[in-house]
C-alpha cells in the first residue's frame, strides 16, 4: 500500500493552522506538493507552523 | 578568563566585524535584529524590505517620528550609522517574491527571516533551505501579543533555527508591540551570533 500523502498527514492530525514548514527526514518538502507528496514507512516527519506577526 | 578580557577580546571583535548577515524584512523584527547585530559588531548586513516608515510602526520598530515617510531599509542604514562605527550596509528596496526569495542573501553567512505574514515567512524558509544548502535560516513565529514570556522557546531542525510561540495567536487577532517583538528579535540576534561564533564555553 502507498504512503498516504503530506495533505491527508496534516488533516488526520488535525493541523489546523494554514502555514506550515514539512521536513520529510530532514528534506523540506514545499507546500506546493503536499498534495502529491505521499509518506514514505519509516521516516521521520516534522511539522513546524507559522503565525503571522513581525 | 576575567569579564573584562572577554569583552575586548579581539578574535571574537574580529570574527564578528568579518561576518556578514542577510535580513529579510525591515519591520518589527529585522529592524531590531539589525541594530543588535551592528551594535555587537557585525561588519556587514544586507537588509531587505520594500516599505515605507509608517506613524503605526513606531509602536515596536527602530525608526523615529522624522522618519515617517523614508524608505525602512535607508532608515535603517541611517540609524545604524548614527548609533556605532564600522558595519556596512547594503540597504536593499526589494519586495521579496516567491521563487526569487533567496537572491540577495547566497552570499552572506547567516539569513535572518523577519517578515510580517506567515506565507511570507514558510515561503522564504523552505526557499532557503532548498536553494542554499548548508545556510543557516534563524526565524520567528508567533511575536503577537504581550506576557506570556516564557512559552517562548526555540527549536533547530536542521539549518532551520526557529524562534516560537505556539500560543501565540496571528497579528490580524492581537497587537503587535516593542517589547514581544523586541524579545523575539534578540533571541534571533543572539542566536546569529552563536552560529557565528560556535556556542559559548
Amino acid at each position: 500500500m502507498e504512503g498516504e500523502t503530506v495533505t491527508r498527514l496534516l488533516k488526520r492530525m488535525r493541523y489546523v493552522f494554514p502555514l506550515v514548514v514539512v521536513k520529510i527526514d530532514g528534506t523540506v518538502i514545499p507546500r506546493d506538493r503536499f498534495k502529491e507528496t505521499r509518506i514514505p514507512d519509516n521516516v521521520e516527519v516534522e511539522v513546524m507552523h507559522l503565525t503571522s506577526g513581525g | 578568563m576575567t569579564r573584562g578580557k572577554i569583552m575586548d577580546d579581539p578574535i571574537i571583535a574580529r570574527r564578528l566585524k568579518k561576518a556578514s548577515v542577510g535580513i529579510a524584512g525591515a519591520g518589527g523584527l529585522g529592524s531590531n535584529v539589525a541594530m543588535a547585530l551592528a551594535r555587537a559588531g557585525i561588519g556587514h548586513l544586507v537588509i531587505v524590505d520594500f516599505d515605507i516608515v509608517e506613524e503605526k510602526n513606531l509602536n515596536r520598530q527602530q525608526y523615529f517620528l522624522d522618519q515617517v515617510g523614508q524608505y525602512k531599509v535607508e532608515a535603517l542604514k541611517h540609524n545604524i550609522a548614527r548609533a556605532v562605527r564600522g558595519c556596512m550596509v547594503e540597504a536593499i528596496k526589494l519586495k521579496l517574491e516567491k521563487g526569487k526569495m533567496t537572491g540577495p542573501f547566497e552570499g552572506v553567512d547567516v539569513v535572518v527571516e523577519a517578515l510580517d505574514s506567515a506565507e511570507a515567512k514558510a515561503g522564504l524558509i523552505e526557499e532557503v533551505l532548498m536553494n542554499l544548502p548548508g545556510k543557516p535560516i534563524v526565524a520567528a513565529s508567533g511575536v503577537a501579543g504581550y506576557g506570556h514570556s516564557e512559552r517562548v522557546f526555540f527549536r533547530r531542525s536542521g539549518d532551520l533555527y526557529l524562534v516560537q510561540d505556539e500560543e501565540a495567536k496571528s497579528s490580524d487577532e492581537d497587537v503587535l508591540l516593542a517589547p514581544k517583538v523586541g524579545l523575539f528579535a534578540y533571541y534571533q540576534a543572539n542566536t546569529v551570533l552563536e552560529l557565528l561564533l560556535g556556542v559559548e564555553k
